[in-house]
């Protein structure tokens, strides 16, 4: 694992993707094919089970740290990860190892099977015989995460410019169910995709953005000269829901979303439509709320992520439906190279001779010949209870990941409000010495009643400047979060609004971000509650 | 009735209320011992100043004509009855802890230190007494160095790679201090060592106060970019990302700071390369010296005051923070350095 833990020491060591690329390379061509597929599954988010709790981990290191509890505790503060805070706590190794990644991940997954006492003798046991830097990765691998820091774009190309292989084809076979003891690297990198796994899903095309704020509109005619006529161009609605790839293969069902979990034991009632489907069908739509022919709001939708069961009164309360809007596989043929229009043709044909119309549906397309209709159209969508628009080439193949270009989402203004700062938390990761995460509060009379936490949205600078601000304003300090001199406004955006009994303002955004701070703003000027209560769709 | 102590911290510094002299005073003061060269610690505007004599040339570069006196290590003046002395501080060239005596009752104040024997400057010796007034900026046992050899190999290393790869090597580091500190270090055998002005100047200053350093050249308007190529550029904090890195094109950056201990601290830096080289005293550092002193009472002026504190008084010590403006020296080097540029 020391070569391992040299990856991951390296990765940190430069912003360049090219010499990302390098070292991920060199360590794939110095290792053997079981460590490569390893490498593979934790650089992909196929960590193993966590094998012992958070704290467990924290109270049998800490033993042989000798600082007190509160100490560990602020220096994780300072460090803001676990894995590294402990990494630099611990003592020197007095014995030594040079075992493979794939032998410890082997042993790791082994240990549910040890008693609390073996775990902890075997924890010690092992962190006793490790460097500093290998010790970290360990200790990353036995904690809940696991980020390198490398998207996985830059390991399907290492493993392209050593395989010989497309990135589109590694992309696609390296997605689904496979752990390194199923899919070895020699099935990766096979000429001829062997794989069995009737579940695999194809990565989905995602689309980019058109760019516009509240205050910039692109108009009719910024749209002509960006993308051509209109008439070029597919239009639907842009749901707001799970997208998800529904797939049936060799009489089974499977329903994958976007973060590549397999999610078909959460939707039953989609489960008849699609094993009517014939064998090698695969769709890519979204799953919404439904009821009577209505989409609902997402956080009926909301309601259903995250459990584990689905009760029968959630199926009756909170019913969902799919959208189809694509097609990747007929009749076992891949499609993606079709154009959008030929897709759309099968599409429309599956759709149409299904015998659950109501919760198989089809995005309907938005027929319009210029840009100013479609703008109207776009107008209405939140009517619709749609995001906006989706725009789409007709020409345009099925790709792989974000592309600019062929796909693109159009969505309405976002929604947005002015609020104060009153509340402080140091970030992680990079950000892990400073207070990037904040709470934010709006008028209720003359109180300041929070409402939303958001974290991401400004720039380096400005977060030096307000982490600098709360250091100078702290009013009151609760473990790790500080009540900060309410004073800054920055304006939140988010994308939806909900009721909440949870909170103590009554309501619940959903996807808050920081938008600008609002430097030319007092916090007298900050939004009320009153007219956040208004955005709610009642 | 409790007697005054023989150092207080005021609105303008450290006080000795009994010799009638301030140690690192921050504002205007009649008096001032200092402790070492660093803006932080040595500020413009007092009518008087006792410093080490390596400290001499830096203090004349930074503060003009100002009225100063300087001793050596070991010396010792009397103010008032009050008798003052120096000893090593291992932080930089002519840093000193400034060691107070009177009627029996000795007081140190150690200004910045490291323990850790760096070559350039004479090494840090602990010194007995009953009250101590140490930093801490580095007091979170996260922070262990590793031998100073350790990291000048990583360094040297990374050098020699660069060259392969056709870059030059750009190394950030305090222009007083760390940066000598990284030159003496350095093997010349690898190429040429360029230096940012900032750097040069403080330099030569040291130069002519006797002090050896290897030969650098200073980066001027007229400098090419083929001569800078595979050779190192050591360069202030303050330089980075400015237009004047342009003439090192292709380069690798590394940032040399104690800070570079912590992964998101580094991140932050946008380094290439952190290397972990700090001037001060790391977890260890600071506990064994503080036993060391054997004293009873310690003050901790600036860095993790608030929990370095809280472990000492867990084993034992008379442990108690101390507000003071030390501890910029980053900020108020740029500044410096910015209308230097």
């Amino acid at each position: 694992m020391k070569k391992f833990a040299q990856l991951f020491l390296s990765l940190d060591e430069t912003n360049k993707t090219n010499e990302k690329i390098k070292v991920i390379k060199e360590y794939l061509l110095s290792v053997s094919d079981a460590d490569k597929i390893n490498m593979l599954a934790l650089f992909t988010g196929r960590k193993p089970k966590r094998p012992i709790n958070a704290t467990q981990l924290k109270q049998w290191a800490l033993e042989l740290s000798e600082i007190p509890e509160w100490l560990f505790k602020e220096s994780y503060d300072v460090v803001g990860d676990l894995a590294e805070t402990l990494s630099l706590l611990l003592p020197e190794p007095q014995h030594q190892q040079d075992r493979s990644l794939s032998s410890w991940v082997e042993e790791i997954k082994s240990l549910r099977k040890l008693s609390d006492e073996g775990k902890k003798e075997w924890l010690l046991d092992s962190l006793d015989q490790m460097e500093r830097q290998e010790k970290f990765v360990f200790l990353k691998l036995l904690t809940s995460s696991f980020r390198v820091g490398v998207s996985q774009s830059l390991v399907v190309k290492a493993i392209s410019q050593i395989s010989g292989l497309e990135t589109p084809t590694l992309t696609h076979r390296i997605m689904g169910n496979w752990e390194p003891e199923t899919f070895s690297y020699q099935d990766l990198t096979a000429e001829e995709d062997g794989t069995t796994d009737i579940s695999r899903p194809y990565p989905f095309f995602l689309a980019y953005p058109i760019q516009e704020t509240s205050e910039i509109k692109k108009s009719a005619e910024e749209l002509q000269i960006a993308l051509g006529n209109a008439t070029e161009w597919q239009a639907e609605f842009k749901w707001d829901g799970i997208r998800a790839q529904l797939i049936k293969r060799a009489d089974e069902i499977f329903i994958w979303s976007r973060g590549e979990e397999l999610a078909t034991d959460k939707f039953p009632e989609l489960h008849p439509f699609m094993l009517n489907l014939p064998n090698g069908t695969v769709l890519d739509g979204e799953i919404l709320a439904f009821k009577e022919n209505q989409p609902l709001p997402f956080n009926i939708l909301q309601t259903r992520i995250g459990r584990k069961t689905i009760s029968k009164k959630m199926l009756v309360d909170n019913p969902v439906a799919f959208i189809a809007y694509d097609v990747m596989e007929f009749e076992n043929l891949d499609l993606r190279s079709k154009s959008q229009e030929d897709r759309r043709k099968v599409l429309e044909q599956i759709q149409s001779s299904s015998t659950h119309q109501e919760i198989f549906r089809i995005s309907e397309i938005i027929t319009a010949n210029d840009w100013e209709k479609l703008a109207i159209a776009r107008e209405q969508a939140r009517e619709m209870m749609a995001e906006g628009l989706m725009l789409k080439r007709k020409t345009a193949t099925y790709q792989v990941g974000r592309k600019r270009g062929d796909w693109w989402k159009w969505k309405i203004d976002p929604l947005s409000v002015d609020a104060v700062m009153i509340y402080a938390q140091k970030g992680h990761g990079r950000r892990a010495d400073l207070y990037t995460d904040y709470t934010f509060a709006v008028w209720d009379g003359d109180k300041l009643v929070p409402f939303a936490k958001a974290y991401s949205g400004l720039t380096d600078k400005e977060i030096a400047k307000v982490d600098n601000f709360i250091k100078r304003n702290t009013l009151e300090r609760f473990g790790p979060v500080r009540t900060v001199k309410p004073e800054l406004v920055f304006e939140i955006g988010f994308e939806g609004i909900n009721r909440s009994s949870r909170h103590k303002s009554g309501i619940a955004l959903r996807f808050p971000r920081i938008l600008r701070w609002r430097i030319d703003k007092k916090k007298e000027e900050a939004d009320t509650l009153e007219s956040l209560i208004l955005l709610l769709q009642e | 009735m409790s007697k005054k102590p023989l150092l207080e911290f005021n609105q303008n510094g450290i006080y000795c209320a009994a010799g009638d002299f301030y140690i690192d005073p921050w504002r205007p003061v009649n008096d001032a011992v200092i402790s070492h060269g660093h803006s932080d610690h040595a500020k413009w505007g007092h009518k008087k100043y006792l410093a080490h004599t390596l400290s001499r040339e830096i203090l004349y570069y930074r503060l003009g004509e100002i009225n100063l006196e300087t001793m050596d290590y070991g010396e010792s003046r009397v103010k008032n009855g009050v008798k003052i002395t120096f000893y090593p501080a291992g932080h930089i060239p002519g840093s000193a802890q400034i060691r107070v005596e009177y009627k029996g009752e000795i007081w140190v104040f150690s200004g910045d230190y490291k323990t850790e024997d760096d070559g350039l400057c004479a090494p840090f010796e602990p010194v007995k007494c009953h009250s101590f007034i140490s930093e801490c900026t580095f007091g979170m046992p996260v922070y262990k160095w590793a031998p100073q050899k350790e990291i000048f190999d990583g360094i040297n290393s990374w050098w020699s790679q660069n060259q392969e790869e056709g870059k030059t090597s750009v190394l950030a580091g305090y222009s007083l201090g760390k940066a000598q500190r990284i030159l003496q270090n350095l093997d010349m055998n690898l190429g040429k060592v360029y230096t940012h002005g900032v750097i040069q100047n403080s330099n030569e200053a040291l130069i002519r106060n006797g002090i050896n350093l290897y030969e650098t050249t200073r980066i001027t308007p007229e400098t090419t970019k083929e001569e800078l190529k595979g050779n190192m550029v050591i360069c202030p904090p303050s330089a980075v990302g400015t237009p004047w890195m342009r003439k090192m094109l292709p380069y690798s950056f590394g940032y040399c700071s104690g800070w570079m201990a912590i992964r998101g601290a580094k991140k932050r830096r946008a380094a290439d390369r952190g290397f972990v080289l700090s001037d001060h005293a790391d977890w260890d550092g600071l506990i064994s010296s503080i036993k060391a002193t054997e004293c009873d009472t310690v003050y901790l002026t600036h860095g993790s005051t608030a929990s370095f504190s809280r472990y000492l008084q867990g084993i034992g010590y008379d442990a108690r923070e101390s507000k003071t403006l030390y501890g910029n020296e980053e900020e108020a080097d740029l500044e410096k350095e910015g209308s230097n540029l």
